[in-house]
Parts: C-alpha cells; structure tokens; sequence
C-alpha cells in the first residue's frame, strides 16, 4: 500500500536532487581529465544525467514540455561527442 | 491496488536507475584510463538513464507525453553506446595506450 504523506511527485523530485548531486561528481572528470578525451566522456555523462534530470522534473513538477527539451538535448548531446571525437583525429583539435 | 502496484514499480524503478547512475559515476572518477571509463559509461549510465526514463513513462500513463518518454528511452539506449565507443576509437587513434599493471608502478595513471 502507498504510504501516506508521500506522493508520486516528491520521489521523482528527491531522485532529481540525488541525480544533480551525482551530475556535480562528473565535473571532477571534466575538469581534471588528462586527455581531451576523458573531458569530452565526462561531458557526455554530464548530458546523460541532465537529460534523465529534465525528463524527472517534468514528471516530478506536472510540466510535460520539460520532455521536448530533454529530447532536443539529448540530440545535441550525441551531436557533440560524434563531432568532438572526430574533430580531435581528424584535425588534433576541435578547431 | 493497482494504485499501489504501479507506485511500488516506479520507486523501485528509480531506486535501480539511481544505484546504476551512481555506479557510473563511481566508475567514472575512479578507474585507471579512458578506455576503462567509456565502458562503465556506456553500460552503466545507459541502464541507469533507461531505469529512471522507464519510471517517468510509467507515472505519466496513458498520455501523449509518454510517447516522448518512450522515444527518449528509445534514443538513449541507441546513441550513448554509440557515442561512448565514438570516443574510445579516437582515444585509439590519437596514440593513447591501454593501462597495463606495468605503467601503475612508473606512478602514471592516465
């Protein structure tokens, strides 16, 4: 039975919490990774972690247009590591 | 009951994606190179992503919106392996070596 005092919305907006605590960890990779590559794995994670943060706030706060911003980021998001990844081979840097 | 059978799912649905998710996190900061890190990222973090996508879909039911739930989980578990092995083909092709047990005893940890 559901516990009483304890709805649906505040478990996804304490999961949210924990999700943004355990994005703030990656910025540690981010920061002191020591190969472009390590940065951009840790950058990648980061946006995987925002996506699933959005997607529980929409459900969590009732706002269900949070959902096509996850989906557009999520787009982005795979659109920067692809390019990132072959810019670094291709010309050793992202510019 | 139902009520109480689709409540239950979705806490433990979100407890699993946050055990995964930190799990990847963990992973991330602690083992010794990329190549290492990009496999706890993409399989980890993809389970944990999926977990906590699948608990959102559940607790919208019925409902346009969870089409775009769906579509999300969907697009994860495709482009978060892909991208993770994007980038362990250019660690591998800009020259970075494997860790081995020999290169911890020179103090490099890459």
């Amino acid at each position: 039975m559901i516990p009483s005092g304890v709805t649906i919305e505040d478990i996804f907006l304490a999961a949210a919490a924990l999700f943004i605590v355990l994005a703030i960890m990656m910025f540690y990779r981010a920061v002191a990774g020591p190969t472009t590559q390590d940065r951009l794995l840790a950058v990648n994670v980061l946006g995987t972690n925002t996506v699933v943060i959005l997607a529980l706030l929409a459900a969590g706060l009732d706002e269900p247009w949070f959902l096509d911003v996850a989906l557009i980021y999520a787009l982005l998001n795979f659109l920067m590591a692809i390019a990132i990844s072959k810019f670094t081979v291709e010309r050793g840097g992202v510019l | 009951m139902i009520e109480a059978i689709r409540f239950w799912a979705i806490v433990v649905l979100i407890a699993f994606g946050l055990f995964f998710t930190f799990v990847s996190a963990v992973g991330v900061l602690r083992l010794p190179d990329i190549y290492a890190r990009a496999h706890t990222a993409s399989q980890t973090d993809t389970l944990g992503a999926g977990l906590a996508l699948a608990a959102v879909a559940l607790a919208l039911g019925w409902d346009n919106m969870t089409i775009y739930a769906v579509l999300l989980l969907f697009f994860v578990f495709i482009t978060n392996p892909t991208a993770a092995h994007a980038i362990a083909r250019s660690a591998a092709e800009t020259g970075i070596d494997p860790w081995t047990k020999d290169s911890d005893e020179e103090g490099e940890s890459k």
